[in-house]
Order: structure tokens, then sequence, then C-alpha cells
């Protein structure tokens, strides 16, 4: 039995550092007192279904808040002097893209359909300065290209968005967001609208694209699998909050939450009852913003009770290996037998 | 040996693209390379492929939505493949189809009630309020959704009325097109288990097409791999998945992340691998 | 053991109301309608002077206790005029709409609903339309059956006949394209069937606002028509006649010019809104937010 990657030391700077962020729209939180921080090379998941914020929390470490979200909190990144919250466009510009890049789910919409490819990776590197000249930035980007495995890197180059498949797509914008070797790499759910053959070459390449580069990667998802196998470390939201936190071998074997536990047993497609049915966690999720007070998963928990009207506190050592629950499953329970159906 | 409710044979099917020159016609596509299957009566039937394999093809000639270029498909006895729409009565009577989209297959401007009874309207039986009510709570919702719109819904519950309009005519062949593919984990559940009941409850044959094995391995007794435009391997879900013979479901089961392999140390690599070969092959020709 | 919250159920009736948003669009636009709606209803009943009376003695007044607006060069009080010449605006935009309406908007559906050869040769035609200039159809109408406002409206109309058929073909396409639309198929609906139940209440926005456009661009042509001799006949008030007629006196007497302006912007502005208005108010989408 393999164990998890080398644990980041205690001692090692992270370097991306969220502390207590929340996202509010109106006087309606949708994401709330959210902290971890991932260490340099490290590869961190964060798990959740639709209206857990999980794509809110990205969107506002990085400001890309849509017009009327407000993000509170700090975020902080290696190299970077100023707090990213609540800074001003102009700053985050010069972040964005060299010391923090992003990968969307979507690669059609994501590459400009009038511009090569080539010159689109050129660009990221000409807009931060990171090459001296375009003739460079060119042939780095071909280099790039190589990195990703695209066929015939040079002519790729000259290619047009709608000339490559959604996979190929996919890669020329993982080229753009490693162009500028940055400390922090975020990718938003970036294989969900593949095949699965591409997904895997894909998912491939982003945690080479990392190692590498010894960079960070928050990996945002809501295949419990893919974050299984490509991430180190878990972080699993819930209602806008963050409800567990942990190594991927420990939560996915020994969840703590009851929400946890639901979901991976919900997610277990193998296991079924007599009557060939599947675990379920009873009940919906509410809308955005909707959460009931206290415990976020209270009126869907069957183990709930009046203790559940209170925020429980978070359990564990640190932000990086804990929960939030006030009557959590046992250290060793599991979640095969004790999921709630 | 019960009898095949649903017998496709030989099915073709190209199109030529629009020109991008005025020299040369525009490029065949092969949607559908000589497609052969049978369904029995009450299988649970699993169609799994990547986009281009031609199975959202083969499903909308199924559903008498598009001509095939040549071949037949017989659905209980009857010849349905090219046939005009005033004559396709019969098949709308037996086969329904559920979709993708949870956003997209239900019209936005028409109330939950319209929307379910329209089969119903649509072929001259009874739509009245209380059936519309009962085929809600059916599928778990109450009879007040009927009053709303499909905006108020969550994903998970607009697949619930997709459902439920597809069961309105009492059909005894289910299509359904990646109905969970577009929902959360927890909800898939859900969906899966009412699928699960209704396929049992009323002796429906389903047909469930798919990219993603785990959800077909689950729900399905046998299934048919494509692959541009051909059916590569079928078989038992069990011995396809744990045994598969054809290269191609070999990639595609050795490419699918899974909590298992996961844990058992597997990495993006490894799961890479199969295709990486895979395109070190092609490239090489 | 929950306290005060539902329980979780797999039973929903799905969240919020269905009340329709009443926006500040509609209700400006509605007013400003309902202006010129009402001084047109007016001048049926009553106006302070015949407005076609042509009095040499006061001449170019400016605005006073008899004459609320003033007179213009013939000495006709410009106050009635307004009035009456509101009939004809809306006369004017209401018939040229409904023309392009009634055979645009089935042209459009058709071209949408039909095998794709057909609905292109129909788009051809459409183009065929469209390009005709609607000053040279007026010319030639006016040429055939007289000056009149019927026959400029009738011109007008046809010349907006391609705009409609154009975009409700595309919006037909699209509705078309959908997978509800497959999944009416799949039920057994007809082509017919389909049109009416899920095209045209999905393409109804795109007629509101088109229609609305196409009102305020109706008013302005017949304006302009009007300046150029081929609309509204005099003595009939019109308000393109009288922003025609102010033309050659701007210096003198600027006001003869703002008034039917004013009243034209007025029109042309509360139909725009109007239009923008009754869309959001349509859309079951838009839901009163808390």
């Amino acid at each position: 039995m393999t164990f998890d990657a080398v644990r980041p030391e205690p001692t090692d700077e992270p370097v991306l550092e969220v502390s207590d962020l929340g996202v509010r729209v109106g006087d309606r939180e949708l994401v709330r007192e959210v902290s971890f921080s991932i260490a340099r090379g490290e590869r961190v998941g964060l798990i959740g279904e639709s209206g857990s914020g999980k794509s809110l929390t990205a969107l506002g470490i990085m400001g890309l808040l849509p017009e009327g979200l407000t993000a509170t909190g700090s975020a902080r990144v290696a190299r970077v002097g100023h707090d990213l919250v609540g800074a001003s466009e102009r700053r985050l510009a010069k972040v964005r893209g060299r010391d923090l890049a992003m990968v969307f789910q979507e690669p059609m919409t994501a590459l400009n359909p009038t511009m090569r490819v080539g010159e689109q990776v050129a660009e990221a590197m000409l807009i931060h300065h990171t090459r001296p000249d375009r003739a460079s930035a060119r042939r780095a980007a071909v280099a790039l290209l190589d990195q990703v495995r695209m066929p015939e890197p040079a002519q790729v180059a000259r290619a047009y968005p709608h000339q490559l498949s959604g996979g190929q797509r996919q890669r020329v914008v993982l080229a753009v967001a490693l162009a500028n070797d940055p400390a922090v790499l975020v990718c938003d759910e970036p294989t969900t609208a593949l095949d699965v053959t591409v997904q895997a070459l894909v998912l491939d390449l982003i945690v080479r694209g990392v190692q590498a580069r010894d960079a960070a990667l928050l990996l945002i998802t809501h295949d419990l699998a893919v974050v299984a196998t490509a991430c180190e470390r878990v972080l699993v939201m819930y209602g806008g909050r963050l409800v567990e936190a942990g190594p991927v071998r420990r939560v996915f074997t020994r969840p703590r939450h009851r929400y946890t536990q639901g979901l991976l047993a919900a997610s277990d497609l193998l296991a079924v009852d007599d009557r060939g049915r599947l675990a379920t966690i009873p009940g919906s999720v509410p809308p955005s913003g909707d959460f009931p007070t206290g415990c976020v998963f209270r009126n869907r928990c069957a183990h709930a009770t009046l203790e559940c009207e209170t925020v429980p506190e978070w359990t564990g050592d640190s932000v990086a290996d804990g929960f939030a629950c006030h009557h959590p499953a046992a250290p060793d329970e599991g979640w095969r037998e004790g999921g709630q159906k | 040996m019960s009898d095949p409710v649903l017998r496709i044979r030989d099915l073709v099917k190209e199109y030529r693209r629009p020109r991008t020159s005025l020299a040369r016609p525009g490029p065949v596509v092969h949607a559908l390379r000589g497609v052969s299957l049978e369904v029995t009566r009450g299988e649970r039937f699993g169609l799994v492929g990547e986009s281009g394999c031609g199975k959202s093809t083969l499903l909308r000639i199924l559903a008498g939505v598009e001509r095939p270029t040549s071949g037949t498909v017989e659905v209980d006895g009857l010849q349905v493949a090219g046939r005009s729409e005033r004559r396709l009565r019969p098949l709308r009577e037996r086969l329904q189809l559920v979709l993708q989209d949870p956003m997209s297959s239900l019209d936005p401007r028409m109330r939950v009630k319209g929307i379910v009874a329209e089969p119903l309207v649509a072929q001259g039986l009874a739509a009245d309020v209380g059936r519309v009510a009962d085929l809600l709570r059916e599928v778990g919702l109450s009879a007040e959704a009927a009053e709303r719109y499909p905006h108020q819904f969550s994903g998970g519950q607009r697949q619930r009325i997709s459902i439920a309009r597809a069961l309105a005519p009492r059909p005894e062949i289910l299509l359904a097109d990646e109905p969970v593919s577009a929902l959360d984990v927890s909800v898939r559940a859900q969906v899966l288990n009412l699928l699960t009941d209704l396929v049992e409850q009323r002796g429906l044959t389903l047909v469930f097409v798919s990219h993603d094995l785990s959800v077909v391995r689950h729900l399905c007794e046998r299934v048919a791999v494509m692959s541009d435009g051909r059916v590569v391997e079928t078989g038992p879900t069990a011995d396809v998945y744990d045994n598969p013979q054809h290269p191609y479901t070999q990639r595609l089961v050795a490419a699918v992340p899974s909590l298992e392999k996961a844990l058992a140390g597997a990495t993006t690599a490894d799961l890479a691998a199969a295709e990486l070969r895979e395109t070190e092959r092609t490239t090489a020709q | 053991m929950l306290g005060a919250l539902p329980p979780p159920g797999e039973a929903h009736t799905g969240v919020g109301g269905a009340r329709r948003a009443v926006g500040p669009s509609l209700v400006v636009g509605a007013a400003l309608v309902a202006l010129v709606v009402a001084a047109a209803l007016v001048s049926f009943v009553w106006v302070p002077h015949d407005p076609t009376f042509v009095d040499a003695t006061h001449r170019l007044e400016k605005p006073n206790g008899t004459y609320w607006f003033g007179t213009d060069k013939f000495g006709r009080d410009v106050f009635s005029q307004i009035l009456v010449g509101a009939r004809t605006t809306l006369f004017v935009g209401f018939v040229s709409v409904g023309v392009a309406a009634v055979v645009g908007v089935p042209l459009g559906l058709l071209g949408a609903v039909t095998p794709r050869w057909l609905g292109d040769t129909l788009m051809r035609v459409n183009d065929i339309v469209l390009a005709f200039p609607a000053l040279l159809l007026a010319i030639m109408l006016t040429a055939a059956f007289g000056q009149s406002t019927l026959v400029a409206m009738i011109a007008i109309g046809v010349a907006t006949i391609p705009s409609f058929g154009r975009l409700i073909r595309s919006g037909g396409l699209q509705v078309m394209g959908t997978e509800y639309v497959l999944a009416a198929r799949v039920a057994g609906r007809r082509t017919a069937g389909i049109s009416v139940r899920h095209v045209l209440p999905n393409v109804a926005n795109l007629v509101i606002v088109q229609s609305s456009v196409s009102f305020a661009i109706a008013v302005l042509a017949e304006a302009a028509l009007s300046f150029l001799g081929f609309g509204t006949p005099p003595p009939t008030p019109s308000w393109g006649r009288m922003l025609q007629e102010s033309q050659e006196l701007l210096f003198l007497a600027p006001r003869l010019a703002v008034f039917p302006g004013v009243a034209i912007a007025v029109a042309v502005l509360g139909f725009n809104l109007l239009g923008d208005g009754l869309r959001d108010y349509l859309d079951p989408k838009l839901e009163d937010r808390r």
C-alpha cells in the first residue's frame, strides 16, 4: 500500500494563503469563513456540489467575481506584496497570468476565436514582460505547446481555436496558464467538458505542468475520483463553508463530517442495497444563500440535534486537517456502513 | 429467450458538411457505419462512447426524429426507419426520451403541467389535472409543481419533470441520453434510484446512453461500446468492464478515474498511460 | 429535533413565486404612451380651436392665453394641431407595424419550421423586399393612388416586413434547435403544433421589441415622407408635416419645430420603453427579487 506523496513540512512557506474569505451579494452570504493554505508544489482539491461556493471562492481570490458580488477576508500569494482581496483592478491585472493563473471549464470560450493559438500563448508572456520581444515569446510558445504534448507544435501554433478539438483547446489554455511559471495554478472543472480519455491526458498534463514548476495547484471539481487521483489534500465545501479538510487518503476512507460521509456513499456506484438502490443524502441542496443558520448541513443530516443550530467549531490540528461538525463520524467509522440511506 | 423489442440492422448515417469551397462539396461525415444491435424486452441496455462515436445519432434515429441513410430499425415489430411523421404514431406511443440538459430540455415559457401533459395532448389522450398530478408524485415532486415554470426548479428536479413527461403516454421503451451527466453526485444518486424504481415498476425497457462507464455499469445489464460510428464490443456490463476485449474498450476502462484506483496508488500518469501509447501509435503512422 | 426547519423531503414544489416584474420601463413607457393616446382620444371630442382654420390675423403668435402653444405661419393653433396630429401618429405606427407583423411574423415562422431549402428561398424573397427602398415604394404608390396617410403607411409597413421576417426566422431556428422541441417531436407533436405551442411563445419577446422599434421608425418615416410631400396631405394635421413646415421659419420661430419634435420624441420613447417593459413583464424568468 502506498502512502501520499511527501507531505509539506510545517515550515514550508505557503504560496497561497486564504484567511476567512467570504463572498456576499447584498446582505446574503454565499461563502463564509473559508481559510486554507497551499504550499509550494502541493496539489489540493476543492470538492463541492452546486451551491457549495467552490467556484465563487476561486473567483473571489482572483478578483473575478461578477457584478454585485463582493469578497471579504484575505488572500495572499507568495511574491505579491499586497492582499488580493479588495485590491484594485490594476494591481490584480499584474498578478493574474503571472503569479496566479487559472484554467476554466469551457475551452470554447476561453480562447479568442480570431487569434492564432500560438499568438495567444505568446501574448500571455508579452503582457507580463517575461520575454524580451515577440520573436522569443513565439519560440517559447511553441516550446510550451510541445510541453502540453501537442503534435507538431510549430504547426499547431499557427492554427485557430476552431480548428482544434476540445481537448487540444484545453491544452492551449493550460499552456497560456503555465507560460509565466505561476506560483499558483487554479483549475475550475478543467476536464468536466472533455471525454474520458482526453480527460486522462489533460489531468496528467496539469499535474506534470505544476510539478515541473514546483507550483501549487488548486483543483476545483465535483468529481471525487479526479481529486483522489490528482491531489494530495482535499477541502470539502458545502453551503458556502469549508466542512472538512485533510489528506486525500484520510478524507476519502475515514471522513468525519456527515456531509462528506453522505457524499462518498452517494458517489459509490458499486454499493447498492438489496433493491439495487444507491445511497443518497435526503433532501436537496438549498438555493445559494438560503442555507440553514448554524450548521449548514443540519436540515439534511440524520444526526442533527438542537446543538447544530450553532455553527460548529473547527476540530483539528490545523486548517489543513480537520472538520466542523457537532456529531461527526467516529475516526475509524468509514462511510460504507455509516452512510445515510 | 425474451423477444427483441428493439432490432437495429446495419444502420448507416452519412451526411455532408456545408461547403467551404466552391469547387468541392463539403466533406462527408460518417456518423454511423453499419450498426446492428438487439435489445430484449425489459432489459436495461447501456450504450457507451465518447463524443463523435455516433450514440446520439443512433438515439435520434431510434426516436424517429432523424432518418438513416440505410439500414432498418424495428421497434416492437414495427419498421420505423425513414418513416414519415404521420406513420410514426405507433412509435410515439411506445417510445419516449429523456434528455441530458435539464436547462434546455424543458420549454421555459410553458408551465410544468403543460410540459408533462404534452405527449398526451399530442397523441390525443386524456390529459387531465389528475393524471399530471399522479405523474409528478411518481417522480417525487408535489402536485403544486404543476403551476410553476421550469426555471423555478433545480437541475435534479427538472430531470424529474423530464422523466414525468416521458412516462405520461405509458411507453414501453425509455431512451435516456446522458440524463444524469449534468447533475451533482448526490442528485445523480437520487435520479438513478428513481429510474431504477420506475423501470422496475412499469416493466420498461431502458436504453441508457452515457459517456460515464460507472453509471452504465450500475444501471445496465448489457452494454454496447461505440467508437467512430461502430459498435466495437457488446456484452454483460460486468464482463465488459472487468475484462474488456477490444483495444478501445481497454483504453476507455483504463482512463476512467475512480476512488478505488486512486486509493490503490494510481496517479494521473497511470490513467493517461494507455492514451499516451495510443497517441504515439497514431502519430507514428 | 431539527428546530423550525422544513423537513427534507423528496417532494418539492419549486422555489419562489411567479410574480411578474413590473419595472420602471413598463411604467414610464405606459405613461408616455397613455399621454399620446389620451391626446388622440381627447381630440375627437374637443379641441380649443379648429386646427385647419386659417386665420391671417393671428399668424406666428407666441404661446398665450388663447393659443396655448401659439400659432403657425397660417394662423392655425399649434396645440390643436398637436392634439389631432396624435391620431395620425398612432394610426401610422399601428397600421404600419400591423402590416409588417401580420405578414412578417408568419413569413419568418414558415422560414424557421419548413425544410431548410424552403426557408432559405423565403429569406431570399425577404431580402429582395428589404433591398427595395421604402421611399421609392411610397412614391410609386402615391403616384398610383394619390397622396394620403394610408398610402404612406402601407409603404412603410411593406418596407418593414423584411425586418420582422428575418428576425423571427432567426429566433425561430434557434427554438427549433432546442432540446425541448426535440422532446415535443418525440412526444408526437407535429410541425404546426410545435410552431404554435413552442416557437411562437419563445419568439414573442422578439416580436414585441421589434414592434416598438418599428413603431418608432414608422413615425419618423412618416415625418420624413411628409417632409418630402408624400405623407399626410394638408390640411390634416401631422406632426411630421408640422416639422417640415417649421423648417423655413426655424430661426424666426423655433418653437414651431420644438412642439412637434418633442411630441414625436415622447411617442417614440414611450413605445420603446413600453416594448422593453412588456418584454420583461412577459418573461417568466424575471420574478420580483426579494
